[in-house]
């Protein structure tokens, strides 16, 4: 099974039945399976913090969100992580494309990376980073604990993860 | 008339229904004329008033109203095409566009000088769109309910604000009754 039919199985499983998208190379694959599922409204956003306010409405309305985005965003993102996600305590699980790590080609992504395990420390975000394809194993687990404690968490998800660019 | 006169003579109609309203004074004036445990009120995160109501009117079947303004809409324009692309017939957007950042001391906005709204919505692809005036915002709203149809209201007024207290209620409990509303 591919990893992101693998992922994709694992949000079904998890009950989530609502994905908002923001595109990254990386998470192409996921997308599209994403899209695919029946089980799944995908709701692709235009900036990373529109789409979270899809998910606080989604989530009030009784449907699992989550969103699955690019570490270069994280930046225009802290704002409404600290005063809706947070503020009102709302669960969100925070699937992101980790670039700008090991096998980067493109310099300029370098610049965000280096500051995104800082941000989501900074935030108190509890932060996972899937390296290994093996890691992915955890990813049930961390989308209960997302549910249970009703807080944005962030899965890291980097090029040797995802097999290089 | 300037918004908070809006907002009053449209609390009737707003009372049933389930509501998500703009930070800062938009939210204060709403919970001083009418709180309500369906009203969602921000306190932060200016701009996602209505990305917050779209999620919620996918989600569930009940019709919301979003009470947005012009400032908040120009701060997150990106919301208009995600909602013409994701029709969702039980939502409508309410933009109070009084020309101005209320919130922050009236400075005058781009919709108030040459941008229009309404144009801006359509040509997103927005195919219900309703430009009118302040003293038509009640029937036309009461008319959006009724037609079950997908509908951005651009409502022109006056610029200014009626002095309201901050909303000090905790945040976790204006989401958990409304999230009662909602499953009510």
């Amino acid at each position: 099974m591919s990893i992101d039919s693998r992922i994709t199985d694992d949000l079904v499983a998890s009950r989530i039945e609502f994905v908002t998208t923001v595109p990254c190379k990386q998470l192409a694959g996921v997308i599209d399976e994403i899209d695919k599922r029946a089980e799944i409204a995908h709701v692709p956003s235009n900036k990373e913090d529109e789409g979270m306010g899809l998910c606080a409405g989604a989530w009030m309305g009784g449907k699992r969100p989550a969103i699955i985005m690019q570490n270069t965003a994280l930046g225009v993102t802290l704002n409404t992580l600290a005063t809706l996600t947070q503020f009102y305590r709302m669960p969100l699980p925070m699937l992101i494309s980790y670039r700008g790590e090991l096998g980067e080609p493109v310099a300029c992504q370098v610049e965000m990376a280096i500051h995104t395990k800082a941000l989501l420390a900074q935030m108190h975000i509890p932060t996972y980073h899937f390296h290994d394809q093996g890691d992915v194993a955890e990813l049930p687990k961390i989308l209960d604990y997302t549910f249970m404690c009703n807080k944005p968490v962030a899965i890291l998800t980097d090029a040797s993860f995802w097999g290089g660019y | 008339m300037i918004r908070s006169e809006i907002l009053k003579e449209i609390a009737p109609i707003l009372r049933d229904e389930l509501v998500v309203c703009n930070i800062g004074i938009p939210s204060q004036e709403l919970h001083a004329i009418d709180d309500q445990p369906s009203n969602f009120y921000m306190l932060g995160t200016m701009g996602l008033a209505s990305s917050i109501g779209l999620g919620l009117a996918l989600a569930q079947p009940k019709p919301v109203i979003v009470i947005d303004g012009d400032g908040s809409v120009l701060t997150n324009l990106g919301t208009l095409p995600t909602i013409a692309n994701n029709v969702a017939d039980n939502y409508i957007l309410l933009i109070i566009d009084n020309g101005s950042y209320g919130s922050t001391g009236d400075q005058p906005t781009y919709a108030g000088r040459k941008t229009s709204l309404a144009k801006v919505a359509e040509a997103c692809g927005c195919e219900r769109v309703i430009e009118c005036s302040a003293e038509d915002t009640g029937r036309v709203l009461q008319e959006a309910l009724e037609a079950r149809e997908m509908t951005v209201i651009v409502s022109k007024c006056e610029s200014g604000n009626a002095k309201m207290p901050v909303i000090t209620m905790d945040p976790v409990v204006i989401r958990d009754r409304f999230m009662k509303a909602v499953e009510a």
